[in-house]
């Protein structure tokens, strides 16, 4: 306690400080449940009064769902599609030394350095210059694009606590390739495989340029928002989906980071024991 | 460059060196990162490749001319519409990396030396807010900032205005604001991540040797979060220059900028070849701008140091 008190005589404003920049960070969240559960068409104070009626509007919207079921599929193959290939580079990077690594890591890392409608905007006519019919499947190819960097980021930093002399070991006592990869790799870095299919489904879940550009007639949840968000009477029914992809990312990342601390632990206790 | 070294391979004339190359570390590695690297290439790369080409020719109704010309460049760099829309959009960009960086730094501090053993519970929280929808979040504040918006109902409440302000939104101020509240845990983590690596005992030394706690501060911690802070304001304002969602969310007729117009030239009667070199145009300045600024921080801070 003297020490937080000391830490507090040292800095006094910086505890107001992390308060300030939490309230600025969630006030934008914290209003989508609010006037989703608002009784008025406007999103103004005073509140009107509480009611559900939003969240049932939304159970009869064919469109919407039809949109929402778009970006499941969407969502799925992405994460799928971008965690393969990310478990393929980052296990290049962590075990294997070569040459081109950097300049071949570069450039899948790249899309995190470019803005994003430059590389919606080249998707797009790379796709319309082949012929190819704009659909959900161009969605998933450009998004997954977008996600195999942050697939990455998780994988690599998951794989570089691996220990290779375990694998080496399987190796010896006679285990094959397949083998030693199925039953010793991947239970340690399952945790951050897991993590990267969430992440990646969570980007995928919210991503609107690639998606507004690439999709053609079949809207994914983002785009059918952006639709909806021309006309003010529909903002509160667009506020209650809101509120329940909110909901649904933050037990997505929640559930992620309980994986996290769990493998953290784990590798851990793996050190730690003789 | 796979293909290259695949190339090289083929002209090795003895089979058992080739055999020895086919196991070795470096063949097993290209192999591995050989499917992400050539999806990558093709889905990336080529697209990269395609729209600078494009920027060189030139389109008449459907069909495009491949005579090669600088007139779209010419276009794009010299007509007001773009050209105002150029300045505005590295002036956000700017200004929102600048402004992220800045508020965000005392929090990624803050994490890595007073977060105790919740820094990871801290880092979640941080993140929590990138992760929900990016449109809804921009609708938000066109919520708060509006005629009869929370900041504005609450400043009245307070009975600091009279009248609501109609100055908050729609404007270049409502996109910054926006922004910055969109990247900021973008510039936080990695500016953790650099204040997580600096020894302790440096800091330690400094203020045993009669360095003041601020200091310490200027001379230690700062210099050696430099790389945090660079890749946190690169992270920020390279994407954000092209931003499309916010601009036409919240900014306005003033707040208008360079995707807007780009993606009008992908549209219905369409200049791809124009859009093109707007796009490439667009890298190229941001590109400098952040070029520049990086030399400017590391300059300053040797300076201080």
């Amino acid at each position: 306690m003297s020490l937080l008190t000391q830490r507090l005589r040292v800095l006094p404003f910086l505890p107001a400080y992390v308060a300030l920049y939490f309230l600025f960070l969630y006030l934008p969240i914290l209003l989508l449940p609010v006037f989703s559960l608002n009784d008025a068409a406007t999103t103004t104070f005073p509140l009107a009064g509480f009611t559900t009626k939003w969240y049932a509007s939304l159970a009869g919207n064919s469109v919407m769902l039809q949109a929402a079921w778009n970006s499941l599929v969407v969502g799925v193959a992405v994460s799928l599609l971008s965690t393969v290939l990310g478990i393929c580079a980052a296990r290049a990077i962590t075990r294997y030394r070569f040459r081109g690594q950097r300049a071949a890591a570069g450039l899948i890392m790249a899309p995190l350095f470019l803005p994003e409608i430059i590389v919606a905007v080249s998707l797009l006519m790379i796709v319309l210059a082949m012929g190819v019919e704009l659909s959900l499947i161009t969605v998933i190819l450009g998004q997954t694009v977008f996600c195999v960097p942050y697939a990455m980021s998780v994988l690599v930093s998951g794989f570089e606590g691996f220990d290779r002399s375990l694998e080496e070991a399987s190796y010896d006592l006679g285990e094959t390739a397949i083998g030693t990869f199925r039953r010793v790799t991947l239970p340690v870095v399952a945790p951050a495989i897991v993590s990267s299919l969430l992440v990646t489904f969570t980007i995928s879940l919210d991503e609107f340029i690639l998606a507004f550009f690439l999709s053609g007639t079949e809207p994914t949840l983002p785009v059918y928002i952006w639709g909806q968000l021309r006309f003010a009477a529909k903002l509160p029914g667009v506020l209650a989906l809101g509120t329940v992809m909110l909901v649904a990312s933050i037990l997505m990342l929640t559930l992620t980071e309980i994986l996290r601390r769990r493998a953290e632990r784990r590798t851990q206790m793996a050190f730690t024991l003789p | 460059m796979t293909a290259a070294a695949f190339g090289a391979l083929a002209d090795t004339p003895s089979s058992g060196r080739r055999r020895a190359w086919m196991r070795s570390e470096e063949a097993r590695g290209l192999a591995l990162i050989s499917p992400t690297f050539l999806y990558a290439l093709a889905l990336l790369f080529l697209p990269v490749l395609i729209v600078i080409a494009y920027s060189f020719w030139t389109q008449d109704y459907l069909d495009i001319d491949r005579t090669f010309t600088l007139e779209n460049y010419r276009q794009a760099l010299t007509e007001p519409i773009y050209r105002d829309l150029f300045i505005r959009s590295l002036w956000i960009s700017l200004t929102v990396s600048i402004v992220t960086v800045v508020f965000s730094y005392p929090i990624a501090w803050f994490i890595s030396f007073h977060g105790g053993v919740h820094k990871n519970l801290w880092l979640f929280l941080v993140t929590v807010p990138c992760w929900t929808s990016y449109l809804l979040r921009v609708m938000s504040w066109k919520v708060i900032l509006g005629y009869g918006g929370v900041m504005n109902t609450g400043l009245i409440s307070m009975g600091l205005i009279d009248k609501p302000l109609t100055s908050l939104l729609y404007n270049s101020n409502a996109v910054v604001i926006t922004l910055v509240h969109s990247w900021a845990a973008f510039a936080i983590l990695p500016i953790y991540v650099s204040l997580q690596k600096i020894d302790r005992t440096l800091i330690e030394a400094a203020r045993d040797l009669g360095d003041s706690r601020f200091k310490a501060f200027l001379r230690i911690t700062l210099p050696l979060s430099l790389p945090g802070i660079i890749s946190a304001f690169l992270i920020v304002m390279i994407p954000t220059v092209g931003d499309y969602v916010t601009p036409r969310l919240v900014g306005g007729k003033d707040g208008v900028m360079i995707a807007t117009a780009i993606q009008a030239q992908f549209g219905k009667g369409a200049n791809w070849p124009l859009g093109a070199a707007l796009s490439v145009t667009t890298m190229v300045l941001v590109s400098l701008t952040a070029a520049a600024v990086v030399l400017a921080l590391k300059f300053t801070v040797r300076r201080i140091r």
